[in-house]
């Protein structure tokens, strides 16, 4: 899968980014940003395959006064070292990334002053900014406002692709956060505190933004080799697609209802990330997974939810709440099997819940969710929401669950099943909760709110009588959920 | 790595090459089937350039100083010339010996054809080859390009190690029918000298055969070098010599050093599909390059494929995999000396260079004292002994002596020595000596680098300029859908002096060529620019090169008047 992924690949950066100016008609490329009269330069991109640059030299110093046109840096990139010239007059205020180091294409590598006075406001600006959230973005330069030609693979497309390029990161691997790792950690890397991997999955981890501490590898005495960052990659594109033709998370966006404008007739190729959602789909099909429905009364969990929800409870952190409390009970349905040789055990209960955003689908994850209480849990999930709707989630802030969560009941769906994210063991579906006319064993007729879920899990490590225990301990723990306030 | 360190600090100063490449299989080749034209030619040639001597006789007045008492009435030998040592440059050597007249023995303890032939530039050129075609036929996106469809290639370990050790022995088998059917007498078993002109030889456990002769030359070669606290085992941990018999193709191999040895089994390594991590001493890859091509050579050869690296740090131990644990190297900085990690990985190359191989040669007999294993000589080739005199009639050619460690200098070292044992003067010119890379595509150099020709220039007081071309300009190039490549000269332009060459890309390795017979002849950029090419070959990229240096006005045009026909 990688080919189409590296041709087309853009560093997961922030979007917050502003949108950088280039102009191809004037090679090398300039990029500057209007910021009052303190412009930013920033790294340019040089080749349409280039991530980041690699600052050669500065030719020109801080202080020094830059004309128009004037060679300011030599940078590097995958292809060619190039001059980058500066677009306006006026003085190097600040350089931000030193010789020698590398920044994205996209990001500041120095401020530009338009007088001298202003260097000074400049130097401020860089020391407030580590703090403070980057001003929005006023209008572009006159200058190169007309030139539309560089949106393909100049670093403005960055704000396009990068809810693309977040999604694809993600993947559902066991922490390593907290030290020791499963069976299979590898002997000589000190209890998973360092990463042993292969030089091309070290090279593919980089392309596709994926912190290598999160996996387990599948190589010889647990190496981390090339299969498993495409898996992780694959695992993270399949975890859209299961819980995708709508989702939960109501509390992110409201889906489109296929409002966007769809040109009837045409042939569309697939996205980057289509691609890689297409083939890690069909990667799916070789695990065996099997899948296990239960259903279960929620009248205790939503008289318990109605009077701590003021204390800023959410449904969903309660719900991941009780799956780790009985995932504790049942650790084999949190081991993952990659190989299809051996599985490992992993060593924290750590929730991904699927949650929609625009233009895709991303799992934030609720570490430690057995051992955190409901409270900071709910905390937790509220800052993971925020951030995820400002795509600032961080790597291992959505690629380190070992057990995933898809809630569709917000749409009345009361029951689905859920494709089983590759490199995990199990993905539980969550309908609806709504009143049900039960027979209870007294012979009596009674109506209770009751919601059906259904797990899918990995039939060589899991079997039908561990999901059943599972679910049964989970039934009871949401069925009478004072543990959960523990 | 630890090679270029290490192979620059046992090496002599002006060699910066460890060995290992040539082209001295097929040479030889062709030497054998045209040996006369092809003799003759070179004799001619070189007449042009060394003043002959007026005595042209077989036994000659050699320039040492005690030459007399052997020239005076004719004391006997048993040989004119003797030669320790069937490597690619004894085997020159005695070629031309032969030509000249000479009666000439040839002494070898291992196997004729030495490290080239057998465990060096030979194997490594099959290796090269499968690899070259296994990187053409698993690049989709060039097949499709020239519109082709393949279908998934593989590819059979030991076939393709049997191709490597069957063009070995062919060469090896060609090496000897050559010297057996010119009259080379080969004595088999470990050369010592004895004394002044005196050599003994003889397999362990069986007597040992005396021998005379006028003169002596030591060719006896190198062997892979390995630093201290690396343990090779041949299985885990190898060596080149190893690593030739493609035993395994490991998942992930470390090689320690990224010179010419390094970079050829990166490139047959990640071909067959292995990792490759490289494990460089110095703060850059590819350091004995010019550094220029070294940069494009590492964005082509490197960064793209599936290799990493650590720069600056020394493997300074190896364990071999064993109880089902990796092979394990400790990094430690190059400049702190503090431990810096650890890697584990299937399998380690150790290509740090190699040392000479001269132990047992019985240098005490004559008092010649080596350095760092090197036998001490002057530029004729002269062995140089203990108190800074000559040694008469004792010469030393190849890796043994360390000029320069390739197979094709030891050669022309060799030849060299001929010439002056017959009575002609004759200094070789390092300076025009090619040396290739054959990774895909291959990089050749001959003459200085860039730093070297500034440093010089500054010394001397000159000034150099640079001028480049593309292989992207190149039709054939482009063509073959190979347009990456760079060529780069650098020269005088006040006299037009050739300084260096420096080409990367496709058949670089054959297009230096024009190049250093420029340098070797003397041939100014002012007049190899009017040289013709035929169109369309990659030969052109030379030809645009020249045609692009910018030569002072003042300095006079072609010095050859043309000639009417």
């Amino acid at each position: 899968m990688s080919h189409l992924l590296q041709t087309t690949f853009v560093p997961a950066t922030s979007p917050s980014l502003r949108r950088p100016l280039t102009r191809t008609t004037h090679y090398p490329t300039r990029a500057l940003h209007i910021q009052s009269k303190i412009r930013e330069i920033f790294m340019p991109a040089l080749s349409s395959t280039m991530t980041e640059g690699k600052i050669v030299s500065w030719i020109k110093s801080e202080g020094e006064k830059l004309s128009k046109g004037d060679s300011v840096v030599v940078v590097e990139s995958d292809k060619a070292d190039m001059d980058v010239e500066s677009f306006y007059d006026g003085y190097l205020a600040a350089i931000m990334v030193d010789e020698g180091l590398s920044a994205p294409v996209g990001a500041p590598i120095a401020l530009l002053a338009e007088s001298e006075e202003e260097i000074a406001a400049a130097l401020a600006q860089i020391s407030s900014s580590s703090s403070a959230a980057p001003a929005p973005d006023p209008a572009p330069a006159p200058a190169t406002a007309p030139d539309s030609s560089t949106s393909n693979d100049g670093p403005g497309a960055i704000t396009g692709v990068s809810s693309a390029s977040v999604s694809e990161n993600f993947s559902s691997r066991s922490s390593v956060a907290n030290g020791a790792m499963g069976s299979s950690v590898h002997p000589a890397s000190e209890g998973g505190k360092r990463v042993v991997a292969s030089p091309y999955a070290k090279k593919l981890a980089k392309e596709f933004g994926l912190d290598l501490r999160g996996l387990v590898g599948s190589g010889p005495n647990g190496r981390v080799v090339a299969k498993d960052v495409e898996a992780a990659v694959a695992a993270a594109a399949a975890a859209k697609v299961s819980a995708s033709g709508a989702a939960l998370a109501s509390e992110i966006t409201k889906p489109s209802g296929g409002g966007t404008a769809v040109d009837l007739g045409s042939v569309v190729p697939f996205t980057t990330m289509q691609n890689a959602v297409s083939r890690n789909m069909v990667e799916s099909l070789s695990v065996p997974t099997f899948r296990v429905g239960y259903t279960i009364t929620t009248d205790a969990l939503d008289a318990l939810y109605k009077k701590i929800k003021s204390k800023g409870v959410t449904m969903t952190a309660m719900l991941a709440k009780a799956t780790a409390l009985a995932l504790v009970k049942h650790p084999i349905v949190n081991s993952s099997c990659r190989d299809g040789k051996s599985f490992t055990h992993n060593s924290n209960i750590n929730i991904a819940v699927a949650v929609a955003i625009d233009g895709g689908l991303i799992t934030p994850v609720l570490q430690d969710a057995d051992k955190i209480d409901i409270y900071s849990l709910s905390r937790k999930w509220k800052e993971l929401v925020d951030k995820a709707r400002a795509k600032q989630l961080q790597p291992h802030e959505y690629n380190t669950g070992t057990f995933t969560l898809s809630n569709l009941g917000m749409f009345g769906v009361d029951r689905f099943d859920a494709i089983l994210p590759p490199g995990t063991g199990a993905i539980m579906a969550v309908g609806a909760s709504q009143p049900t006319l039960v027979g209870t064993k007294d012979g009596r007729i009674g109506l209770k709110n009751q919601m059906q879920v259904n797990v899918t899990a990995d039939h060589r490590v899991i079997y039908g009588a561990d999901l059943a225990a599972f679910l049964q301990t989970l039934a009871k723990i949401i069925e009478d959920p004072k543990d959960l306030t523990l | 790595m630890q090679a270029s360190v290490s192979s620059l600090s046992i090496s002599h100063p002006n060699s910066t090459f460890p060995s290992n490449i040539s082209l001295c299989g097929l040479r030889q080749e062709a030497l054998r089937i045209h040996s006369v034209s092809q003799l003759n030619k070179r004799e001619s040639r070189r007449i042009r350039i060394v003043s002959r001597k007026s005595c042209l006789q077989k036994r000659l007045v050699s320039v040492s100083a005690s030459a007399s008492e052997n020239c005076g009435p004719p004391k006997s030998f048993d040989y004119d010339l003797v030669i320790i040592g069937a490597g690619v440059g004894g085997h020159g050597a005695a070629l031309h010996a032969v030509e000249k007249g000479l009666k000439t023995a040839i002494v070898e303890g291992d196997v004729v054809g030495g490290t080239c032939v057998n465990r060096g530039c030979v194997p490594s050129k099959a290796l090269l080859a499968v690899s070259g075609r296994m990187r053409e036929l698993q690049n989709e996106h060039h097949m499709k390009a020239l519109g082709l469809q393949v279908a998934a290639a593989g590819y059979d370990r030991q076939a393709v190690a049997d191709h490597a050790n069957n063009l070995a022995s062919k060469i090896r088998n060609n090496l000897t029918n050559s010297m057996r059917s010119l009259g080379v007498d080969i004595l088999t078993g470990f050369g010592t000298i004895l004394g002044p002109q005196k050599v003994k030889y003889g397999k362990v456990g069986f007597p040992n055969n005396v021998i005379t002769a006028k003169d002596i030359i030591i060719a006896t070669g190198s062997v892979p070098f390995v630093p201290r606290g690396i343990e090779v085992d041949g299985k885990t941990v190898i060596t080149s010599d190893h690593a030739l018999k493609l035993e395994v193709v490991p998942d992930w191999i470390a090689i320690v050093g990224s010179g010419y040895i390094g970079l050829e089994f990166s490139d047959v390594y990640t071909a067959l599909g292995s990792e490759v991590t490289f494990i460089e001493a110095l703060d850059l890859l590819m350091p004995g390059f010019d550094p220029e091509i070294g940069k494009l050579a590492q964005r082509v050869l490197i960064n793209p494929r599936k290799i990493d690296y650590h720069t600056g740090v020394f493997a300074t131990k190896i364990t071999p995999a064993k109880d089902g644990k990796p092979v394990i190297i400790e990094l430690t900085d190059a400049k702190t000396k503090e431990p810096k990690d650890t890697l584990e990985v299937d399998a380690a190359l150790i290509a740090t260079g190699r040392a000479p191989f001269t132990k047992g040669l019985g240098l005490e007999n004559i008092n010649v004292e080596t350095q760092r294993g090197f036998v001490p000589v002057d530029e004729r080739m002269r062995v140089i002994d203990a108190n800074g005199n000559l040694v008469p009639h004792l010469y030393c050619i190849g890796d043994a002596n360390g000029k320069m460690m390739l197979a094709h200098a030891a050669s022309a070292q060799g030849i060299s020595v001929v010439e002056q044992v017959t009575g002609r003067d004759h200094v070789l010119n390092h300076l025009s000596i090619p040396a290739a890379c054959f990774t895909h595509p291959e990089i050749s150099m001959v003459g200085l680098t860039e730093p070297q020709a500034k440093e010089k220039a500054e010394k001397e007081g000159f000034e150099i300029s640079i001028a480049k071309t593309s292989f992207k300009a190149n039709t054939k190039a482009l063509a073959e859908n190979e347009g990456e490549g760079l060529a780069k000269l650098i020269y005088r332009p006040d006299s037009g002096e050739i300084l260096g060459v420096h080409i990367f890309g496709m058949h670089a390795a054959d297009l230096i060529h024009e190049a250093s017979n420029a340098i070797a002849l003397g041939t100014r950029v002012q007049d190899i620019k009017f040289a013709v090419h035929a169109h369309p070959t990659l030969s052109e990229v030379l030809d645009e090169l020249f045609k692009s240096a910018k030569i002072n006005a003042s300095v006079t045009e072609p010095v050859g008047e043309p000639v009417a026909v």
